[in-house]
């Protein structure tokens, strides 16, 4: 039982932080977001592209790093603390899942997977678990669900209607599309389960971001709060300032472990992956809507402005948390684990374990009781 | 990362299983905030401490099994999961143990491990007074250097199983004109000794499991101090982080009531579905527990590759004082009426331990620092917000 990361693990995390913070900071977010369509800067994602980001979990005879869940999760909990768009991971992480299951059936991994990792493609991914398909104008490649099979398209063959968002870093699009023999690139029986495996994944990153959200909010908050004096003292000294986002502290520490798990989960194919992925997009929630109203809270008027940076993140946590599969979703999904039958919830039964070895009868006991 | 149990971690836990299966009590035991109860209680500390059991953290050559924390996880799963009985012994296992081991002298460990280990000495803990609660540098009991003796004189309160027990541990003003965290010690204490009367306090169930000691020129030899003279503050830090960062709320026994409260929404799910609220509760309940579980097995793999407890015993004890009243009010909403049953009514039906659990849960957010002092705890030193 080893419930922490490795020192290469946290190292790569460190360096991907210390570089968001300078090259992804949010006035230069925010002027991206508002003043151009695409909503998306080629510069940063070349950048993000030379720090390995694009390249992750690309296999690596197709130029990739060929790392899994376990190294993605505590970078994702980077980009929701950063606030980067929802392009890389659809492109990284969900495009690129979908795109390795293909592998055996086609060309299309091998044609893709390297522009992928060297940062010069997009994908854009679309499942009916969300209405809407985000940076689909941005994408050389769309991966479409329809029945379960996966169809790839370019953007020539769909048409587009942007959808805006509250959330200004989101580009939203309502995809037409004629599916066909021709676009079809993998058939509803390996699709399903290509399909099933995005949705936890897209669940996972965006558990993980919204730890890593709530963790961007809380900072901001205590950032104010130390900072802004009333009555001749920092209004982070009043009890009740305090107590407000020491709940959000207590939140973030009793989710990241759930998220952690359903990642260890995910990379290695635990029967209960998708349970766990639902319960930490639950938790990871709730302490990043706590987090917003908190925080929000603790600004004061300020936090209702569009100027102070708390909105872009605020509004960030609220899009995400519906997105691939709403808490209705999520909760649902949990509630058939909780109260079926068969489940097993007791202590002892917090990792799966391999079956539950019998109970040996002493030998005093067998001797009389079982001939 | 592995989130696996080794070969010889499974074992254990079989070990644990089968050996509770075959030696737990037959007939619940009685309250442990009763003389009877109590009494029973020791006698069950007594019986774990054979197999080593009544401290598994402890190293063997001192009666315990040597466990490390995944291993002390382990065995706590077992025992909540198996229905067995409150620990009697556990502010001296699990509190005064650690500190002792940290700072004591060999004399004193000699003195005392053995006795608490077997439950010969059941120990009683001496920190609040009547005008020292959540200020606890406000304590005021005097201890008194005099002829190789302290002589005490005050008063403590809220001492949990002062009645009954054998021995109280606790903090006294050694130094007559200090202030706040100085002049303070870290005493031993026998309650049988002269000067000491020990006066029960009812509780909101009708028993009296703590009580208010008055120490009137109680002398207690200097060499039942723990740690140097004055230096009583940090010692009983330390100690409140080992109470309030794991041993005494172990995820087991929060898991055991989540899956109890899932076992009872389902026996009334049609009732009980009357308000949609009520099966919320019970997931939310659900998963509260399983964090609160994965919170301290990610603690304890910290620890274990040498990190420290800081601020988390602050989340951890809101975080597990929050649920417990969260599963039993939700408990309490699905039995309606029954509810206010007491455990002995004649058509109480068997659910009576939810009204224990329920009364009990109201001490979580007070006991053991209130969550005020927590958050205040959390804002302050894990936050960096200023002091007021």
């Amino acid at each position: 039982m080893d419930f922490t990361f490795d020192d290469r693990q946290l190292a790569f995390r460190d360096s991907i932080r210390k570089f968001l913070m300078v090259e992804a900071a949010p006035e230069m977010l925010r002027e991206t977001w508002e003043t151009t369509a695409s909503g998306r800067s080629a510069e940063l994602r070349t950048k993000l592209a030379q720090h390995g980001l694009t390249a992750l979990s690309v296999p690596e005879e197709l130029g990739g790093l060929n790392l899994g869940d376990l190294d993605w999760v505590l970078i994702h909990q980077e980009l929701g603390y950063f606030a980067i768009p929802d392009s890389l991971v659809a492109t990284a992480y969900l495009g690129v899942d979908l795109l390795k299951g293909l592998l055996a059936e086609n060309s299309l991994g091998r044609a893709w997977l390297p522009r992928v990792a060297a940062g010069s493609a997009r994908i854009a991914v679309s499942h009916p678990i969300n209405l809407f398909v985000a940076d689909a104008k941005n994408a050389e490649l769309l991966l479409l669900w329809h029945e379960d099979e996966v169809h790839a398209l370019h953007p020539g063959q769909v048409q587009l209607r942007l959808n805006p968002s509250i959330d200004q870093s989101r580009r939203l699009y309502k995809v037409e599309w004629t599916p066909s023999d021709a676009t079809r690139v993998c058939k509803a029986a390996l699709g399903g389960k290509l399909w099933t495996g995005v949705i936890d994944r897209a669940g996972l990153a965006i558990s993980a971001q919204l730890i890593g959200l709530a963790q961007r909010m809380l900072d901001l908050g205590v950032d104010h709060a130390a900072q802004r004096k009333q009555f001749g003292r920092p209004i982070g000294s009043f009890q009740s300032v305090k107590h407000q986002l020491a709940d959000v502290a207590v939140k973030i520490e009793f989710a990241e472990p759930v998220v952690h798990r359903a990642a260890y989960a995910l990379a290695n194919g635990d029967s209960r992956a998708a349970v766990y992925v639902s319960q930490a997009r639950l938790v990871a929630g709730e302490a990043a809507l706590l987090a917003a109203r908190r925080s929000i809270q603790v600004h004061g008027a300020m936090g209702y402005t569009w100027e102070a940076d708390l909105q872009m993140f605020m509004k960030r946590a609220w899009a995400l948390d519906a997105t691939w599969g709403d808490r209705k979703f999520h909760k649902a999904r949990m509630a058939r684990h909780v109260f079926a039958d068969s489940a097993e919830l007791g202590p002892g039964s917090t990792f799966l374990r391999a079956a539950r070895p019998a109970i040996p009868r002493s030998s005093t006991r067998c001797g009389t009781d079982c001939a | 990362m592995r989130l696996e149990y080794t070969g010889g971690q499974e074992l254990f836990r079989t070990e644990v299983r089968e050996w509770l299966a075959a030696n737990l009590p037959r007939e619940p035991l009685h309250s442990l905030d009763t003389q009877s109860g109590f009494e029973q209680h020791r006698a069950w500390e007594r019986k774990l401490s054979e197999r080593g059991f009544s401290a598994v953290t402890w190293p063997a050559a001192l009666g315990g099994r040597g466990c490390d924390l995944i291993e002390w996880l382990i065995f706590e799963e077992e025992y909540w999961a198996a229905g067995a009985p409150l620990r009697v012994n556990q502010n001296g296992v699990f509190l005064l143990a650690p500190t002792l081991m940290e700072y004591g002298t060999p004399e004193q460990k000699a003195r005392f491990l053995p006795r608490m280990v077997r439950a010969d000495d059941i120990w009683a803990q001496g920190w609040s007074e009547p005008g020292a609660g959540s200020d606890m540098a406000a304590i005021r009991c005097k201890a008194i250097r005099d002829n190789g003796h302290y002589v005490i004189s005050g008063q403590k309160t809220w001492s949990t199983r002062a009645v009954w027990a054998d021995w109280l541990f606790g903090l006294f003003r050694s130094q007559p004109d200090s202030k706040r965290h100085y002049g303070l010690t870290f005493l031993l204490l026998p309650l049988k000794a002269p000067g000491i009367s020990i006066r029960p306090i009812q509780q909101l169930n009708g028993l009296t499991g703590f009580a208010e000691i008055s120490f009137d020129e109680v002398r207690v030899p200097v060499e039942n101090a723990v740690g140097e003279e004055g230096a009583g503050w940090s010692i009983a830090m330390a100690a409140a982080g080992f109470e309030c960062g794991l041993m005494l709320h172990s995820p087991g026994h929060f898991q055991q009531t989540a899956r109890a409260l899932v076992e009872l929404y389902r026996r009334h799910r049609e009732s009980a579905d009357c308000d949609p609220a009520i099966r919320d509760a019970v997931l939310r309940s659900w998963i509260g527990a399983e964090a609160y579980a994965l919170a301290t097995y990610r603690t304890a793999c910290r620890l274990a590759k040498g990190g420290q407890i800081g601020a988390e015993a602050s989340t951890n004890k809101i975080c597990w004082s929050e649920l417990d009243l969260l599963m039993h009010e939700t408990a309490m909403a699905i039995l309606g009426s029954r509810a206010e049953l007491m455990p002995h009514a004649p058509d109480a039906a068997g659910v009576g331990h939810w009204l224990d659990g329920f009364l009990f849960a109201q001490a979580g957010p007070i006991c053991a620092g209130t969550n005020e002092i927590q958050r205040n705890l959390i804002a302050e030193r894990m936050l960096g917000l200023p002091r007021a």
